[in-house]
């Protein structure tokens, strides 16, 4: 499914990267130096208070900026290489984003909002509508493909937003806040999709939040304060509790430290990312009812919707 | 992006925006349509102008004193009968020859009165100028020999004395002489606003001893053929000037006419499209302002659509082909706004209009090319916003 990405590259690979901007000829540093390694199919939790550095550090993950310093490499391509047309290109193929405000095209359908992607990708009508319904399907909104924005819950819109993200087979899912606009019962299903999804089909999950609780869901946790990674520590996932959760499958090592600099193979093997990653999309052996492939049931989803 | 999704895109951003959009196009629309309702009255008060020279009748040849240009003074003519004579023999035919002495005059019937031109003329002026009769007969050799005072009404004039009831054999006084009608022309129409039915023709004799002159104020000779009619004209202001030495005469062909007429009305519709441009260029931008408007409230749209892949190009090419459907949709508006009302101009003012394809298609050509040049800016600017930015835009 993230056909994208060879076997065994990463999907992001950042070394020393640093973000420094121009404000009235004074340099700002918003990243100063940062060094990690997204795996395809890993779940991680970028966290940090508001100036940490975390959004600019999301910005260049997803391609959207260029870093002043350091190497890049998303999906296997270093971005500093590459121009504004290439680079659009990669974020197309490559990343799928999920905003906090969602950022969905008023005025649009649901299913033509998730389509978007594929416009750009040069895919006729036909095939988009059909690639772009079986998405929404798949996130619980089959019914309701020709809902514009303004008819659709909070939750529900963040489920096209995550449909969108996710209708190009992107090698990372980059979910900027994505709960930050829901009320608690609405995120934790909107959460609950997410992971899903990232156990379903191998994307890469990579959650930005400020929010301790969302950021313990992730079995790999990666703090940034000050334009630094303070932390890169994998865990359990004490607060999800017996839900069938990635950390309850594989007997991943328990709160295992990674070095700051996050240099080359370092991740675990056999980890959970890493196995998602190699497998692909199997279908999960263990779960229950919730955790089967496929579209949830629209009874599950609306409530979800209606938070 | 495909460059039909791409319209689609535009079109449905200008339909989210139904009220601006048409707004917008306004300004289009109103450019266009006076191009070409203007151009298409230039274009038909030429063609009608042409039409009338050329109805004058073929190979006319018009003889005056003094010389036929724009801008010169009038002056007053030396010629008499005498010099129509010599003018006949260089002809060598009496019959090609015709003469005005013309003036304002008061034509009275019973109550009514009408003021008119009064033209003193030969019996020659149907077959030189191709006049028509509607009732009656023209005036005879025997008429202008003998100075009787008879009278052919133009229709204006027939229509003002006389109209509820025949003219024919009813008396006319003109400037107090009586004179009894015996014809009335057929319709002329009108010619750059002037009424061409508003004349009596009278005997040259008759004329000359009501304003008590000896004068004739021009000569017009219709030429056996075309080839030689320059040549006959020369050889006319040659005899002329050889009878007054003082004075100076032109003898001026239809062509001449026409091209002298064909360059002052090319001028004036030339200068009515340029001002009507004007106005073209002012919904032009028109078009950037609300273009620039729509970038910016569109900011975080345009973001998204980066962030999903977008091109600067794409986003680009969308905004630009927004700004060309505005206007070319204005344009067309446009089109058919001037074509109906150059049509209704034409059917009911006496204003004639007539459209002309290039000035069609000189008009959408030009505000296509206005929605390029003044969407290009609002384009270039929205392909080059920075995705980062343009997600926080709020």
């Amino acid at each position: 499914m993230t056909g994208a990405l060879p076997t065994g590259v990463p999907a992001i690979e950042a070394v020393d990267v640093s973000r420094t901007y121009e404000l009235d000829g004074v340099s700002v540093p918003a990243l100063r130096g940062v060094s990690l390694t997204i795996d395809p199919g890993e779940y991680v939790a970028v966290i940090g208070p508001s100036g940490s550095g975390k959004s600019t550090l999301m910005h260049l993950l997803g391609g959207l900026d260029r870093p002043s310093g350091g190497r890049l490499v998303i999906g296997g391509r270093d971005v500093t290489t590459l121009s504004a047309p290439e680079l659009a290109t990669l974020r197309n193929r490559t990343i799928g984003f999920v905003f906090q405000a969602f950022h969905l095209l008023p005025r649009t359908s649901a299913v033509d909002n998730v389509a978007l992607p594929l416009v750009y990708r040069g895919i006729g009508a036909r095939q988009r509508r059909d690639r772009a319904a079986a998405m929404l399907g798949r996130v619980g909104l089959g019914h309701r493909l020709d809902h514009r924005p303004n008819q659709l819950s909070g939750g529900e819109q963040q489920r096209v937003a995550i449909a969108r993200a996710l209708v190009t087979d992107p090698a990372v899912l980059l979910a900027d806040e994505p709960t930050g606009n829901l009320d608690t019962g609405t995120g934790e299903a909107v959460l609950e999709l997410l992971e899903q999804l990232n156990a379903e089909s191998g994307v890469a999950l990579v959650m930005v939040t400020h929010d301790q609780e969302v950021a313990a869901r992730a079995r790999r946790r990666i703090a940034v304060r000050d334009g630094l990674i303070r932390s890169d520590t994998f865990h359990d996932r004490p607060l999800s509790g017996g839900d069938g959760g990635p950390a309850t499958l594989d007997p991943a090592p328990s709160a295992e430290p990674r070095s700051a600099s996050g240099s080359g193979p370092g991740h675990p093997s056999g980890g959970s990312g890493g196995a998602a990653g190699a497998t692909g999309r199997l279908p999960r052996t263990s779960g229950g009812p919730e955790r089967a492939p496929g579209p949830r049931p629209d009874a599950e989803t609306g409530s979800g919707g209606a938070g | 992006m495909r460059l039909a999704e791409a319209w689609r895109v535009a079109l449905d951003a200008l339909r989210a925006n139904r009220m601006r959009s048409l707004l917008t196009m306004l300004g289009v629309i109103i450019g266009v349509a006076s191009v070409v309702v203007l151009v298409a009255i230039g274009t038909g008060t030429k063609q009608q102008v042409e039409r009338q020279v050329e109805g004058l009748g073929s190979n006319l040849l018009l003889v005056v004193p003094g010389r036929i240009d724009v801008g010169t003074a009038p002056v007053v003519s030396p010629l008499d009968l005498k010099d129509v004579d010599a003018v006949s023999r260089v002809v060598g035919d009496p019959g090609r020859v015709a003469v005005t002495v013309a003036s304002g005059a008061t034509a009275r019937a019973g109550a009514r009165s009408d003021f008119t031109t009064v033209q003193g003329v030969l019996e020659t002026t149907p077959q030189v100028f191709t006049r028509s009769l509607a009732r009656g007969r023209y005036l005879t050799g025997a008429d202008v020999d003998t100075s009787r005072r008879v009278a052919v009404l133009g229709a204006s004039v027939a229509r003002a004395l006389f109209p509820d009831r025949d003219p024919l054999g009813q008396q006319v006084a003109l400037a107090g002489v009586r004179f009894r009608v015996i014809g009335v022309f057929t319709p002329l129409g009108q010619s750059l606003g002037v009424d061409r039915d508003d004349e009596v023709h009278i005997p040259v004799t008759a004329a000359q001893r009501l304003w008590g002159t000896q004068r004739i104020d021009g000569i017009a000779v219709k030429a056996p053929d075309r080839e030689r009619i320059d040549q006959l004209g020369e050889r006319i202001v040659a005899e002329l000037s050889r009878r007054h030495p003082d004075t100076e005469f032109s003898a001026v062909t239809q062509q001449q006419i026409l091209g002298v007429l064909g360059d002052i009305l090319g001028v004036l519709t030339g200068v009515l499209a340029a001002i009507a441009g004007i106005s073209l260029l002012v919904g032009g931008v028109g078009v950037s302002n609300i273009m620039l408007v729509s970038v910016r409230e569109r900011t975080r749209e345009i973001g998204l659509r980066k962030a999903v892949g977008a091109r600067p190009r794409d986003i680009g090419v969308q905004f630009l082909l927004e700004a060309v459907l505005l206007t070319s949709i204005g344009g067309l508006a446009g089109m058919a706004l001037g074509v109906g009302t150059a049509l209704l101009v034409e059917a009911v003012s006496p204003i004639p209009a007539a459209i002309t394809w290039w000035s069609l298609a000189l008009a959408f050509g030009v505000s296509a090319a206005v929605g390029i040049v003044f969407g290009v800016v609002p384009a270039q600017r929205a392909g080059r916003l920075d995705p980062v930015v343009a997600l926080r835009a709020e």
